[in-house]
């Protein structure tokens, strides 16, 4: 697995905004591979990678890039976005590039800019990452200096110049069109769809956004090529993942592994195992909107299909381990009442569904729970998924729907005044 | 026009590219419910009560804002749709204030009769909603305790009257409307239009309830209580006992304002026609003396506060003149008590306006005379029929009577003053007979009429070209506002009204329970008041005897010392 480092190759080996030494380690290589290339040839490197969108949404990026170049060139691509607000919890992954090796994410959306001629990027970045933010202006100053951003790039006749822009802690920012909103300057709130962001996204001019990893990947392409990229990992998935481990394991952190790898390999091999003698009790994987399931499942592969098979879905890459001593009804209460804060508030599911869903939450949890409130739990998750305007909302009842079919005895034992794991307080209790 | 064909609940329909599936429903005489939706004026596609099904589709589709598409088979009353609405409906209600009892929208208000509609007969959740605000503080009053957060006042506010005052703010559970840094709308740029009441699906906003004191007027034996109506009033008030859209119920009104127990019933179209006299005088005067011009109307206290607020570079073009409520309320308190021998201090002016801000005008400081104010108490259009109804008066089985004399007759001129372009029309009227010297015949000026935004004409009197513009809403008047700033417009007179269509859709007028029909309303209420001005006896402000008779005895002619301490006024630059 060492050797399929191409993400964190030069994490902790240069100084993250020094252009030389990113030079010298094989940086911007890919850029000056790129210049030579038509954009066609690019955009089917990308395709031959099948490299997917690392956000959590899993679009495949050569389509997105493709479906972007084919718009006239008088409507053509404006802005290149990098959506680097990470804010779905247990998601420490683009952190890491941006503190570490910033100037590969930087090439990354410079190829971009090649690709469609576009001359502003914007990289917006979640707001808690101060330090980050001025590694990256650093490194932006840097790479202009070098000629590798600003007026004639590498004598092309290209002009590209990226702007960090802070974000403000809303989760929701993470959001395409609440991003896009944010930056204009506005509340971030979604935008509806079409038009979709490709044809009318800031200020509403066509507009490529990725997320930092799916960027970094980019210069690594152009360079080796989709094909090999592809072989790093399995047949549809292609490359290596930045996954980031936390919750009841021993050794914590963000793993680059390539496609292929198990979960319970990157939990019990690379990430030391459950800590304390305890038990796993499940597995929160994507972030705080994605699927809950218990150790029966852990064989599966990291791969969009194999997840995909199992109902599962890789998100933004979080893996969040949950040992025994934990109550599932309470941990979802802890997970409900972040989306009840960080619903936008615009559409009523959202707004509305989370705050009811932690509602029931703690009805269950102090013991007042009744039966109807499961099959509640169920109805309004069905209502926000299928209703919901836009993917915080219809994918935040995943966690409960997840949970419920796989520890209904639990949520059983909570209608019936117990609380199995001793972590509720149950004070409701009618004796 | 290219045509799409479509199924709604296995119904044939061809309708024209474009069409969202909500309109598609429409011609297929299918009804899918909204509540955030106001076609034009607020679509954020947000409620999600009017989700349906389209086969094939992920999820269920908002209606009001998903385009129809060849082919696609869409279904309105699935199981899935009827359950998913009621969760909705149900979400919605659990946050609402449920007081409908004591609600001045109970039995107009969309909520209920979607709750009536979908049988929701039972709270299931516990908690209340957390955004709770009684805002009082003007004549606008905000009870959050009933927002369902549809956003279409923020729409109204921001976008068609370019007021801004509120805003979504905060998310989550904590999500309202509400207004910069929180504070009273009343220490903010509200204009008090009350468009945003107009709209509200709701309770959350209404006029202030300024009844009780009207009530408390009308059993003090102290006080005589005269009352005026503005022309506006006679076309709606109807509405509010069941009577076709548009009727004139003038005379009803007139007795049941006597019935109530008003000691004068007097006609603010009256004071109107003075305007015009002073007004005119006032324009002629800026044109021949170099004066400041355009010369802008001031008769409606929402413009007039919008230019002190965002244009104070243009307070000097506004007219000096009082609004025709104001300069009533000067004479009922001077020629009036002189004329019949009362005392003025005894005398409460009551006004009915289809207005809410006129209820802040009247409250104007600088609105006085001698100490006492010009006029008392201002109610709505709304308040005025449900004090009918409190006193039992069987409103639609009243025979007609007449306005008192002295400040009670009007012309047609007058009376049009209720719709945009009518007091530029009524202006037109006697401007053209004072250059002329003449009586003249071709009296009605239909460029200058009409729902267009802004209206432009150029009218020839007399050799005199004079150039004139009409805005209605001050989301247009500020469109024209800054034409002329950029210097690309050289207009001699200007009539703004702060609402959309004037005074005929004041935020005082009859709440309609199927708001999408406001522009047909708003053409009704228009139309019946030009009839009463084709109608009229007089059509002129200047042949109005009781007009001539009170310059005759009282202010001796228009512009006149005593006119200008009694009906004009002046402006305040606001922040």
């Amino acid at each position: 697995m060492e050797n399929t480092k191409i993400l964190s190759s030069r994490f902790g080996k240069i100084k993250p905004d020094y252009v030389e030494e990113f030079v010298a380690a094989g940086g911007y290589e890919g850029l000056k591979k790129a210049i030579t290339m038509k954009p066609e040839e690019i955009i089917q490197e990308i395709k031959n990678a099948y490299l997917f969108g690392r956000g959590g949404a899993a679009y495949p990026t050569g389509v997105k890039w493709e479906q972007a170049y084919a718009i006239p060139l008088e409507k053509g691509p404006k802005y290149m976005i990098c959506n680097a607000d990470e804010g779905e919890p247990g998601t420490f992954k683009d952190r890491h590039i941006m503190a570490e090796d910033p100037l590969m994410l930087i090439e990354g959306m410079t190829i971009g800019a090649f690709i469609f001629g576009a001359k502003e990027g914007y990289i917006y970045c979640r707001g808690e990452y101060s330090g980050i933010q001025k590694i990256l202006r650093s490194a932006i100053k840097n790479a202009t200096e070098a000629g590798f951003l600003g007026e004639n790039i590498l004598g092309t006749g290209l002009n590209f110049n990226i702007k960090v822009v802070s974000g403000a802690g809303a989760y929701v920012c993470g959001e395409n069109t609440a991003l896009v909103e944010s930056i204009e300057g506005k509340t971030g709130r979604p935008r509806r769809k079409p038009p979709y962001i490709k044809n009318a996204g800031l200020n509403m001019l066509p507009t490529v956004l990725n997320n930092v990893e799916t960027y970094a990947c980019i210069p690594w392409i152009v360079k080796e090529g989709g094909e090999k990229f592809l072989s790093l990992g399995t047949e549809f998935s292609g490359g290596t993942k930045l996954m980031c481990l936390s919750g009841n394991v021993v050794q914590r952190g963000v793993y680059e592994v390539p496609f292929g790898t198990t979960l319970r390999d990157l939990i019990y091999d690379l990430g030391g195992g459950i800590a304390d003698g305890k038990k796993l009790k499940f597995v929160h994987l994507g972030g705080s909107s994605g699927a809950c399931f218990p150790e029966e499942l852990l064989d599966t592969k990291i791969c969009y299909n194999d997840l995909r098979k199992n109902g599962l879905s890789l998100g933004s890459g979080a893996v969040l381990v949950v040992d025994d001593s934990h109550c599932v009804v309470d941990y979802l209460k802890t997970v409900m009442e972040f989306f009840e804060d960080e619903s936008c508030g615009k559409c009523t599911p959202c707004r509305e569904g989370n705050r009811r869903m932690v509602e029931i939450l703690e009805k269950l949890t102090s013991g007042r729970g009744a039966k109807e409130d499961l099959e509640r739990l169920q109805s309004l998750a069905r209502t926000m998924r299928n209703t919901s305007f836009c993917g915080l909302g219809q994918s935040a009842p995943v966690p409960v729907t997840t949970l419920l079919k796989h520890f209904a005895d639990e949520f059983e034992a909570h209608v019936q005044g117990r609380c199995p794991s001793g972590k509720c307080s149950m004070s409701g209790v009618r004796r | 026009m290219e045509k799409i064909n479509l199924t709604i609940d296995g119904i044939d329909i061809s309708v024209a590219k474009g069409s969202t599936i909500l309109q598609a429903a429409k011609e297929a005489k299918v009804d899918i419910p909204t509540l955030c939706f106001l076609q034009g004026v607020h679509e954020p596609g947000s409620c999600r009560i009017c989700v349906v099904e389209v086969e094939g589709w992920r999820g269920l589709q908002p209606a009001c804002i998903t385009k129809a598409e060849e082919g696609i088979a869409v279904k309105t009353s699935s199981k899935l749709v009827r359950e998913t609405r009621r969760d909705i409906l149900e979400l919605i209600l659990a946050n609402h204030n449920r007081e409908c009892l004591s609600c001045k929208r109970n039995q107009r208000c969309e909520l209920q009769k979607l709750a009536e509609d979908f049988g929701i007969d039972s709270n299931y959740y516990e908690k209340k909603g957390t955004c709770v605000e009684l805002d009082q503080s003007g004549p606008v009053v905000r009870d959050t305790s009933k927002c369902v957060l549809c956003g279409r006042c923020v729409s109204v506010c921001s976008n068609i009257q370019k007021v801004n005052a509120i805003e979504l703010a905060n998310r989550g559970p904590d999500t309202s409307v509400t207004t910069p840094y929180e504070q009273s709308l009343s220490l903010r740029s509200c204009i008090n239009c009350g468009q945003c009441i107009k709209v509200c699906p709701v309770g959350a906003l209404q006029e202030r309830d300024d009844t009780e004191k009207v009530w408390n007027a009308l059993e003090d034996p102290e006080l005589h209580v005269v009352v005026q109506t503005a022309p506006a009033v006679r076309v709606a008030l109807g509405e509010e006992f069941g009577l076709p859209v548009g009727t004139n119920v003038k005379g009803k009104m007139v007795t049941a304002l006597r019935r109530l127990g008003f000691n004068k019933i007097f006609d603010t179209t009256f004071s109107a026609d003075l305007t015009i006299m002073e007004e005119g005088t006032e324009l002629l005067h800026r044109i021949n003396n170099g004066g400041k011009l355009p010369l802008i109307t001031s008769c409606s206290p929402g413009w007039v506060k919008f230019c002190e607020h965002n244009y104070p570079d243009f307070l000097d073009n506004l007219s000096s003149c009082k609004s025709p409520q104001q300069m009533f309320g000067a004479v009922a308190k001077s020629y009036y008590p002189q004329k019949a021998g009362l005392d003025a201090k005894k005398v409460f002016v009551v006004s009915v306006m289809p207005c809410t801000a006129k209820k802040f005008e009247a409250d104007r400081e600088e609105l006085k005379i001698n100490g006492l104010r010009d006029v008392d108490a201002v109610i709505t259009t709304r308040e005025l029929a449900k004090m009918i109804k409190q006193a039992g008066i069987n409103f639609n089985q009243q025979s007609d009577s007449h306005y008192d004399e002295l400040l009670g007759t009007s012309t047609g001129a007058g009376v049009i003053f209720a719709n945009t372009g009518g007091v530029m029309e009524a202006a037109l009227r006697t401007v053209a007979d004072i250059l002329t010297g003449e009586d003249l015949q071709t009296i009605e000026y239909h460029e200058v009429r009409g729902l267009e935004g802004i209206k432009e004409a150029t009218v020839n009197v007399n050799g005199m070209k004079l150039n004139v513009a009409i805005a209605h809403g001050t989301g247009n008047a500020s469109k024209l506002l800054d034409t002329i700033r950029e210097g690309k417009a050289g207009y001699h007179f200007i009539e703004v009204m702060g609402c959309p269509g004037g005074c005929i859709n004041g935020g005082g007028q009859p709440i309609l329970m199927d708001k999408s029909k406001t522009q047909e309303v708003n053409q009704l209420r228009a139309a019946s008041i030009y009839s009463l001005d084709r109608t009229a006896v007089k059509r002129k402000s200047h042949d109005n005897p009781e007009i001539k008779k009170i310059y005759a005895e009282f202010l001796d002619k228009p512009g006149s010392s005593k006119a200008h301490q009694l009906l004009h006024t002046h402006y305040i630059a606001r922040n």
